[in-house]
C-alpha cells in the first residue's frame, strides 16, 4: 500500500430537486480519501446518500458542490479509472458468461484477443472457466455475482466502487463471495470503496470504515480496522476484536436507540 | 426426469390433439346429414374437398392463394419494419413520444380495416390497397411492444454501460436492441395473423384477385363450399406465416430458457 491517493471526495454536497421544488440535500460536505490498495467501507442508515457518493465517484452524477477525484484527476463523467458493481448482477441474458465478462472491455474497445485473455483469466480465478459458454439463467445467484465481479475487474480499474454487492445472496454464499472478493482485491492490489449494510462485512473486508449520518449524509466517524489478514474475512471473523469494532459501529449508528429495538 | 415428464406430456398431448382433429373431421362429414342441416348451410367435408379440387383446376385457386400470400408477406414485412422503426425512435426520444402519442393513440383506436375502401379509392383495384391495410394493422402491435421494451430496460443496466464509458450507439446496440427482441417477436407473432386479416378485408372490399375475392364470389354464388375452401386456405396462409415467425424467433432467442419459447 503506497501513499498515493486513488479516490478522493472534496467537500462534496449533492442536492436533488424534490417534487415540492425545494432542493433536498442527499449528502453534505463529504470529504475523504482512499489510498492506493486500500479498501474502505462506507456504512450508514438507509437513504443517507451512500449510493449517491458512488454515482458521483463513477461520474454518473455531477455533485452540486465540491468535486471527486480519481487518480488525481477531477471526475467529469464516466471514465476508465473506475468501475462499479451493484447488488443486482446486471448480467445480459443474451450473452454467455464469457461474453458478459467481456462487456466492459468490449465497450472500451480493447482488441478482441486481449478481451478474451483477460476474461478467461478471471473466469479461471473464480473457478468459472467451465461455465464460460453458459447463459446467466443457467447459473446460481452466487455464480452470477462472481461473473459480475469478474466483469468489473476485467476493465482493470484503479478504483472499484461496490454497492452492497452481496446483499442479495444467501449467508453462506455471501461468506464465500466475500473471501473471493478480498483475495482478488489483494491479488490485484486494487483500491475499493465498499458500501454495505452489513457491519460485520464492513469490518472483515476493509482497512477503514466510514460512518455516515442520517440524511443529509455526513461522515461522522472513521474507524481504522487494525486486524491482520484483510484477504481472509472468514479468518477475521474469529478475531476477538471484531466484536468491539461492530459494537462501536452500532453505537455510532445509534442502532440500539432506534425505535422498536430492545433497550 | 423432468425431460421424461415433458416428453410423456408431449406424447399424451399429441394423441389427444390428433383424436380431437379426427372427431372434428368426422363431425363435419356426417354431422350435417344426421342433424338434417342443408348442404348450403354446412356442406360436408367431402363436398368441400371436391370444391377444393374443382377450384384448383378451374378457378385458379393456386394463383389466388399465391397473391394473397404475397400481399400478406409484403404487408407483414413493411408494417413490422415501420412499427419497429417507430418503436425504437419513440422509445429513445421521450419528446417525440410525448408529441406524437395522442395521434398514435387516435390511429390505434380507429378500426384499421375501415380504411380499406379509402385505400381502394386512392389506389384502384390493385394489390397495393390490400398491402396498405395490412401494413396499418400490423404496425401498432409491433410498435407498442418495441416502445415498451425500450422503456422498461433496467436503468441500472444503462448506468453500468455508461460507467464503462459507453456511447449512445453502444447502449442501443449492446443493450436496448437485444433487450427489445423478445417483446418484438411477441409483437411479430400477433402481426403475422393480423396481416392476413388486413389483406382479406382489402380483397373483400374490391378487386378480383386473392382469397378474399373468392370469399365474396362464393357468397354471391351461394356456393358455401367455396367459402369454406377460402377460409381454410386463409388459415393455412396465416398458419405458415405464424410458424415462420416462430422458427426465426427460436433461432434468434436461443438463449432463453426452453420453456419460455414453448407454447403458442
Amino acid at each position: 500500500m503506497s501513499g498515493v491517493v486513488r479516490l478522493e471526495y472534496r467537500n462534496v454536497t449533492m442536492r436533488f430537486m424534490a417534487t415540492s421544488g425545494k432542493g433536498l440535500a442527499a449528502v453534505a460536505e463529504v470529504s475523504f480519501a482512499v489510498r492506493d490498495g486500500e479498501v474502505v467501507a462506507l456504512i450508514g442508515p438507509s437513504g443517507c446518500g451512500k449510493s449517491t457518493l458512488l454515482n458521483i465517484g463513477s461520474g454518473l452524477y455531477t455533485p452540486s458542490e465540491g468535486e471527486a477525484l480519481v487518480d488525481g484527476e477531477r471526475v467529469q463523467g464516466p471514465n476508465r479509472h473506475v468501475a462499479f458493481m451493484l447488488q443486482k448482477d446486471l448480467l445480459l441474458p443474451w450473452r454467455t458468461v464469457l461474453e458478459n465478462v467481456m462487456f466492459g472491455v468490449e465497450i472500451q474497445r480493447l482488441p478482441l484477443p486481449e478481451r478474451r485473455r483477460r476474461a478467461l483469466g478471471l473466469l479461471e480465478n473464480f473457478n468459472l472457466a467451465e461455465f464460460a459458454g453458459h447463459y446467466p439463467h443457467q447459473l446460481s445467484g452466487g455464480m452470477r455475482q462472481r461473473v459480475a465481479l469478474a466483469r468489473t475487474l476485467a476493465v482493470d480499474p484503479s478504483v472499484l466502487l461496490l454497492d452492497e454487492p452481496f446483499s442479495a445472496v444467501d449467508a453462506q454464499t455471501r461468506m464465500v463471495l466475500q473471501r473471493e472478493l478480498a483475495q482478488s482485491l489483494k491479488r490485484a492490489g486494487k483500491t475499493a470503496l465498499l458500501i454495505t449494510h452489513d457491519l460485520l462485512e464492513a469490518v472483515t473486508l476493509s482497512d477503514r470504515v466510514l460512518v455516515m449520518s442520517r440524511r443529509p449524509g455526513r461522515i461522522i466517524d472513521e474507524i481504522r480496522v487494525e486486524l491482520p489478514q484483510r484477504d481472509d474475512p472468514i479468518a477475521r471473523r474469529e478475531a476477538p476484536r471484531v466484536n468491539d469494532y461492530v459494537a462501536r459501529l452500532m453505537d455510532r449508528l445509534d442502532i440500539s436507540h432506534s425505535a422498536g429495538a430492545p433497550a | 426426469m423432468k425431460a421424461a415428464a415433458n416428453s410423456s406430456l408431449a406424447r399424451r398431448g399429441t394423441a389427444v390433439s390428433v383424436a380431437l382433429l379426427l372427431a372434428f373431421l368426422a363431425a363435419w362429414q356426417w354431422g350435417p346429414g344426421v342433424l338434417g342441416i342443408p348442404i348450403f348451410i354446412i356442406p360436408p367435408l367431402s363436398s368441400v374437398f371436391e370444391e377444393f379440387l374443382r377450384m384448383l383446376a378451374v378457378s385458379g385457386l393456386a394463383t389466388h392463394t399465391g397473391i394473397t400470400a404475397a400481399e400478406v408477406i409484403a404487408g407483414f414485412l413493411l408494417g413490422s419494419l415501420l412499427g419497429a422503426f417507430f418503436g425504437y425512435v419513440l422509445g429513445m426520444s421521450p419528446t417525440a413520444e410525448f408529441a406524437l402519442s395522442p395521434y398514435i393513440l387516435a390511429l390505434q383506436i380507429a378500426p384499421k380495416v375501415a380504411f380499406a375502401p379509402l385505400f381502394i379509392l386512392w389506389m384502384g383495384f390493385t394489390v397495393y390497397p390490400k398491402i396498405l391495410v395490412a401494413v396499418l394493422i400490423v404496425f401498432f402491435p409491433v410498435m407498442v411492444n418495441v416502445l415498451t421494451a425500450i422503456r422498461t430496460v433496467d436503468p441500472d443496466m444503462i448506468n453500468l454501460a455508461r460507467a464503462f464509458t459507453a456511447t449512445r450507439a453502444q447502449i442501443f446496440w449492446k443493450i436496448e436492441f437485444p433487450a427489445s427482441l423478445p417483446p418484438l417477436f411477441a409483437g411479430l407473432r400477433i402481426a403475422s395473423t393480423l396481416a392476413v386479416v388486413g389483406v382479406v378485408v382489402g380483397e373483400l372490399v374490391g378487386g378480383n384477385l386473392g382469397l378474399g375475392y373468392l370469399l365474396a364470389f362464393g357468397e354471391g354464388q351461394a356456393n358455401t363450399a367455396m367459402v369454406f375452401v377460402a377460409i381454410v386456405m386463409l388459415t393455412v396462409v396465416g398458419g405458415i406465416a405464424y410458424l415462420a415467425v416462430i422458427l426465426v424467433e427460436q433461432r434468434v432467442l436461443h438463449y432463453l430458457p426452453r420453456r419460455a419459447l414453448r407454447g403458442v
